[in-house]
Formats: structure tokens, sequence, C-alpha cells
């Protein structure tokens, strides 16, 4: 089943190329994004 | 000594009980009254509903760490406040009705100066004819419910192995539900469970749910930089349901849950239904239903809780339509007007109304999700009141002094989306203010370089993290304080 069948609901939205979707699971890439994200998540908790 | 009295020990409860026997030692007493024996890490019960987790590993009993860290516990369900005492005495109770196997159904008046309400929310059943996994769908809001429906999700899972193709239904079971990120988590990890189990060919995964549009999450989506853009969460959201081939109906109401079948109304009114083989659908939440009586032992319920049953503190809670609706109409000390001994907070607490825009159908059904009250929000506006709380009871303050409104908090949501250490993913969404702010941000009502999301590894590792670091600050461990709210 193609997920593109025209005028659908899944016609429209994007969908990630292979490389995005081989960076969410990239060990390296995803060490790096866990820093990052923490940091994120760190400075939302020092708002209150 | 002084008694602070907490009732229910979940998210908020456990955190204002830890932090307020942390603060007022042995001078003062903290009393904890919950009617489960059992704390449990709710966020996690997802994991439990596919059988990548155990309940065992999202629970553990209250009494042990009660008795190491000096807190007093009843396992009893509050049953109504009396704030102003009886006939007899002019001291301040909750009755309350035990629920341990070896007290099971005696009342007894639990006495307070200081009372705090965080008993989360009623899971409402009732309010859709079939919800509920005691009729025809199931849930994954407590961790006995998630167990079971990890069992049915095995039996579909089973006769796809066979050859069965069978649809699978997630995500609200009524207009007023809240909590779509919960069902969201759900949705993907049981596509995750199913494509790791080889049987996603066979399943027709439909999502169900009331907001306007995907992405929505009670808190009308959120606007992120992306790619060179600003775009609506609405895209993402719908980007990651194509790329993992799943339906989604929205704006709807469902009336009934039948076997097989789900009857809903949308926004235009049109009566249609789904045919199913697995429905796990979330119930609206209302308050717990506590009573209240004044000295006369007259009915003052709706002077401390508002209709839906959350108790009311210091929101503006006058009626207004969406454009007149502003930051300052969310409480900021979640303290009762008129009891001013009296907080509430977590999910327990009345919100002054929606986040997303109300959607009336064309036959006059509310279709709109009421506001999301999460984990972070509830464990920080916990602590901020129970600080306020103890610096009046060391007569350090007389009034509360520390602010937690969700207009000037931020959150961060991480949404799991299939477990798996390696090959797992989670959505990592931060959001600063919750409650949008159009005049300090006309555009898109938030902060975009505090609010942002992406999908990927990292966020699972995030997910698993917290699993253990709440867990392990929820037992009262060593320096449990350094884990954040
Ligand atoms: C399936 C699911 C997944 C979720 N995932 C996330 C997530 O990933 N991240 C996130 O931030 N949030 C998540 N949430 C929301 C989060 O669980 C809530 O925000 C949080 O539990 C609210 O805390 P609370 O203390 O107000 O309520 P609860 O945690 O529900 O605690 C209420 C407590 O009150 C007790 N109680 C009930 N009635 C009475 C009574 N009459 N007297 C005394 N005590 C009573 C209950 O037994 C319980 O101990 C999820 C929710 C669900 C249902």
């Amino acid at each position: 089943m193609s997920i593109r069948t025209p005028f659908e609901q899944t016609y429209y939205p994007p969908v990630p190329t292979r490389l995005t979707q081989f960076f969410r699971t990239n060990l390296i890439w995803q060490f790096f994004r866990f820093l990052v994200l923490n940091i994120k998540i760190l400075r939302m908790v020092r708002k209150h | 000594m002084a008694r602070l009295l907490i009732l229910g020990a979940g998210i908020a409860g456990q955190t204002a009980a830890l932090h307020a026997k942390n603060r007022l030692g042995s001078e003062h007493e903290v009393v904890v009254v919950s009617p489960n024996s059992q704390w449990n890490w709710i966020p996690s019960n997802i994991w439990v509903g596919t059988g990548y987790m155990k309940a065992e590993q999202v629970t553990f009993p209250l009494a042990p760490v009660y008795k190491k860290t000096g807190v007093t516990f009843h396992q009893a369900k509050a049953v109504s406040i009396h704030p102003e005492g009886d006939e007899t005495t002019a001291q301040p109770f909750v009755t309350v009705e035990y629920t341990s196997p070896e007290q099971r159904g005696t009342t007894a008046n639990v006495t307070y100066d200081y009372l705090i309400n965080s008993t989360g929310p009623k899971l409402n059943f009732g309010a859709t004819k079939g919800l509920g996994p005691e009729a025809n769908s199931l849930s994954v809001c407590t961790y006995g419910h998630a167990d079971q429906t990890a069992k049915a999700l095995q039996v579909v899972i089973d006769r796809m192995k066979k050859g069965e193709p069978q649809t699978l239904l997630i995500g609200t079971g009524h207009g007023n539900c809240t909590c779509q990120g919960a069902a969201f988590e759900y949705l993907f990890n049981v596509e995750y469970e199913l494509r790791r189990q080889q049987v996603r060919d066979k399943a027709r995964i439909i999502w169900i749910s009331n907001e306007q549009e995907l992405g929505d999450f009670g808190m009308g989506g959120m606007f992120i930089k992306r790619g060179g853009y600003v775009t609506h969460s609405r895209v993402f959201t719908e980007s990651l349901y194509t790329e993992r081939g799943i339906e989604w109906i929205t704006q709807a109401h469902v009336k009934e849950v039948m076997p097989g079948e789900t009857a809903y109304e949308n926004l235009d009114g049109e009566e249609k239904s789904v045919k199913h083989d697995f429905a796990m659908l979330l119930p609206p939440f209302s308050g717990v239903g506590l009573k209240a009586y004044n000295k006369a032992n007259e009915d003052i319920t709706s002077e401390l809780f508002a209709p839906n049953g959350f108790m009311l503190v210091d929101g503006d809670y006058t009626k207004k339509p969406y454009e007149a609706w502003k930051p300052e109409d969310w409480p900021e000390t979640y303290q009762n007007p008129k009891y001013k001994n009296i907080f509430a907070v977590g999910i327990a607490f009345a919100p002054p109304h929606a986040i997303s825009k109300p959607m009336i159908s064309v036959k006059g059904t509310p279709i709109f999700p009421t506001p999301p009250r999460t984990g972070m929000p509830s464990g920080v506006m916990a602590r901020q009141v129970t600080y306020n709380i103890t610096d009046m009871m060391n007569g350090k303050e007389t009034e509360p002094t520390r602010k937690a409104s969700l207009a000037h908090m931020g959150a961060a949501c991480i949404a799991s989306a299939g477990a798996n250490f390696l090959h797992g993913t989670a959505v990592s969404m931060t959001v600063y203010p919750i409650i949008p702010d159009f005049e300090k941000y006309p555009d898109t009502g938030r902060e975009l370089g505090s609010t942002s999301g992406e999908i990927g590894l990292a966020g699972h590792w995030i997910k698993h993290l917290l699993h253990y670091a709440f867990i392990y600050k929820a037992k009262a461990n060593p320096f449990w304080r350094i884990v954040p709210e």
C-alpha cells in the first residue's frame, strides 16, 4: 500500500527522507541530541 | 505542632509530601491520605500496555517510603472536606474511608491546619456509553488497565500471526477528553510493537480524537522553527502518522463503544462509526467527587469545587469568549479563595478554561480537548505550593509568596514512539509558556526559542532515564532532591 494516494489525508504531509530517518537512530548523532535535549530540558526546569 | 494533610499520592501529592517533610522536620506533622497502597509512575503505563514493561516496574509500595521519611499514611480515600469543622469542633477536618484490607469501609475524620488536594482525576468512563475496561474498550490510565490492555493486544497480534487482518482504534473516548499525548504515545508504541512482532502488514491502525487537528494535544498545538520555516505541530504530527501508515479521525466525539464498533459525532454534526478488533480509548477526566460541608453541615460543595468536580483556586473563572482569554486567568498560588488554608495542585485544580479554542458541533456538542496538566507542571506547582505552606507553618510568611502559573511555566514532554534502546524513538517537546500569551508573542503565542520538537532515539533514552529518575525520587532515596520536578 502506498502512503501517497492522491487527495487522501496522507497525500499532503511531508515525509522524512531516508537520511532524516537514518539520523533519528544514528547513535553518534543521537548521543549529541541527547546532550542537547537534556540541556533544553534543564533550561526549562530553571525557568521556574 | 501543626498538621499538613495531603490528599492523594500521585505525582503532585508525592512531590508535596516529600518536600513538606523535608522542610518541616519533626516540628510539624505531614499526613497523606490515598486509596492505593502503591505509587505509580503513570507515564510508563503506556509501556505496560504494550508488554514492554511489567506493572511491578512502574509501581512500588508507599507505606515503607512514608515510614522511612516520617510521613503518616492513611490508605483511604477522602470523601468530604469540612473546612469549618462541625457542631462539635472548630478544627477543619476531612472525612476519609479506609481502603486497606484491614480497615476497609471504616471511616475517620482526619483534622488539618493546611490541606493540599492532589487527588488527580476521576477516570470518567461513565460519560460515554460502553467506554472502558469494564465495558467495550481498553485503557492505559492505571497500571491494572494497562496490564489488561497488553493481554488484549497480544490476542490481536496472535490473530494477525495466523494471517487474520485486524483493525486497531486508539485515541480519546469522548468530546471533552484531555491527555491526547498519552493516547498518542500508546498509538506509536503499538505500531512499533506490531512491527517488532512482524505483523504490521496485517494491521489497520486508526487514531480517533477530539482535537481539531492532529498535533493539537489540548494546548492549541505549538509553533516551532524547522527547516527555515515556522511550522505548526500539525505538520510534524501528520508527517509521523503518514510515515507510520496510521489513519486519523479528528474532531470526533465518541458517543458509544459497542463490541467491535465505535460510534461518533463530528463537528459537522455527522453521525459515523468505525469497526475495530481492538479499541484503546482514554476517558474524559473529572474531579474525584469530593463533597464539602460547612459548620452547620450544609452542603457547600459548589463553593469549593467547579461543576466538573475540580477544586476552585485563585484563577479567574468568569465565563468569557476565547478572544478574551488572558494568561492572568490562570491560577498562581492554587489557594482556595474562601478557605485560605486549602490548596489544590496537579490535575485536581479547576482550570479557568481550555487552552485549545473551544469548538461546538452543528448539533451543539462541545468537541475540543480540556487542558492537559502533565507531570512536570504538576510537580512544579506541588513544590511551590508546599514551599508556601511550609513557610507559613514555620512562621516565615503569612501568605503564599511563590507562584507557579502555567502562563509563566514551561514544560518538557517526551512522547514515546517506540521502545527500544537502539531502534526506538520518542518525540521530545519543549513548550514555553504552557498557556499561550498572544500579547507577548502575537504570532505564535509562545517563545519560539524555547518551543521545540524533534523525533529520535535520544528521546527514548531520556524517557527511560526519567522513568528511573522519578521512581528513585518518589522513593525518597538518597539525594532525591537533585532530581528536578
Ligand atoms: C497513560 C498516561 C500517560 C501519561 N504520560 C505522561 C507523560 O509522558 N508525561 C507527563 O508529563 N505526563 C503524563 N501523563 C500525565 C500525568 O500522569 C499527570 O499529569 C499526573 O499524574 C498528574 O498528577 P496528579 O498528582 O495530579 O494526579 P495523579 O498522579 O493521578 O494522582 C492522584 C492521586 O490521588 C489519589 N486519589 C484519588 N482519589 C482520591 C481520594 N478520594 N482521596 C485521596 N486520594 C485520592 C490517587 O490514588 C492518586 O494517588 C500521563 C497520563 C496518563 C493517564
